[in-house]
């Protein structure tokens, strides 16, 4: 395993540690946004700090994206081509897995353009792509797990179990604040806060921990009639 | 560059998150209910950085400066 995770160029490194660094600043953005719609006051940090922390780790988030996409898609062993920087499942490498990446790039992007124009298309607009962050979030997530060269590494179960419960506790504290009304946003929140742990573990149990992934990973390109 | 610039509060869209009253607190204070309550509308010219910063931080985009 060592040698394995020891052979390649330093881009494919570079991409590594960017999508991981990605992972958990999209992570801690999350949850400041979480927090600051759900009027977190905490008593030593403005309301406005929260506001401003949201948005400068979420442009963080996506300079290490930026790192993560262009030192894979330069990295020599897989061939990508930049066309799978925007278009998902359409890489030669692990389709399925990789393309959930990129629609979670696609859709940060979406909402980094929105937020820049949030002004010009007026609040209901701007929200409404806003909430496909938390679209975004399990996407990458499972995009790591499944294609991440580290997942098998026991530090980075830990990582991608403390993004999860920190998403996870800062959504059901949400659920616990929030007030009457919205019964059905509010039960589909609660719903995929309880769906997402679970289909991340039996992923993690049935497909990257078990030997031979990297060839069944390949494979659901054949599924997806997506091979090349 | 020099026109002077006035706050204004959208009444409807403003929630009352205080996110204006901690960037701004030289104009703007907060009513016991959390709602802004601007003390002067004219941005001085040195609070102009100020007001911008506080237009920009409104969650629900109700705070407006205009010239």
């Amino acid at each position: 395993m060592t040698a394995l995770t020891l052979a390649g160029s330093p881009l494919w490194y570079a991409s590594r540690a960017g999508g991981t660094l990605a992972l958990v600043l999209l992570t801690a953005t999350v949850v400041l946004g979480i927090a600051s719609g759900g009027r977190a006051a905490p008593r030593s940090v403005g309301r406005f700090e929260i506001g401003l922390l949201h948005r400068n780790l979420s442009l963080l988030t996506l300079v290490f994206l930026v790192v993560h996409v262009i030192t894979a898609v330069l990295d020599p062993f897989v061939h990508l081509g930049w066309a799978v920087t925007v278009l998902p499942f359409a890489a030669s490498y692990r389709p399925l897995w990789l393309g959930l990446g990129t629609v979670a790039l696609d859709l940060l992007l979406a909402v980094l353009v929105t937020s820049a124009a949030r002004r010009r298309l007026g609040v209901r607009r701007w929200k409404a792509v806003h909430w496909l962050a938390y679209a975004a979030w399990p996407f990458a997530l499972f995009h790591g797990a499944g294609t991440g060269t580290d997942t098998r590494l026991s530090p980075q179960l830990w990582l991608y179990a403390g993004c999860l419960a920190a998403v996870m506790a800062s959504v059901w504290w949400r659920l616990a604040k929030a007030g009457p009304g919205r019964v059905v946003g509010r039960l589909v929140a609660a719903l995929t806060a309880t769906a997402v742990p679970l289909v991340l573990g039996a992923f993690l149990a049935t497909g990257p921990l078990q030997p031979g992934w990297s060839q069944r990973a390949a494979a659901t390109a054949m599924l997806l009639g997506g091979g090349r | 560059m020099n026109r002077t610039r006035t706050l204004r509060v959208d009444r409807i869209a403003c929630t009352g998150e205080g996110l204006c009253a901690e960037l701004l607190p030289e104009l703007i204070g907060l009513d016991e209910w959390g709602y802004p309550i601007v003390r002067d509308r004219t941005v001085p010219e040195r609070l102009r950085g100020h007001a911008r910063r506080a237009v920009a931080a409104c969650p629900r985009l109700a705070l407006h400066t205009d010239a």
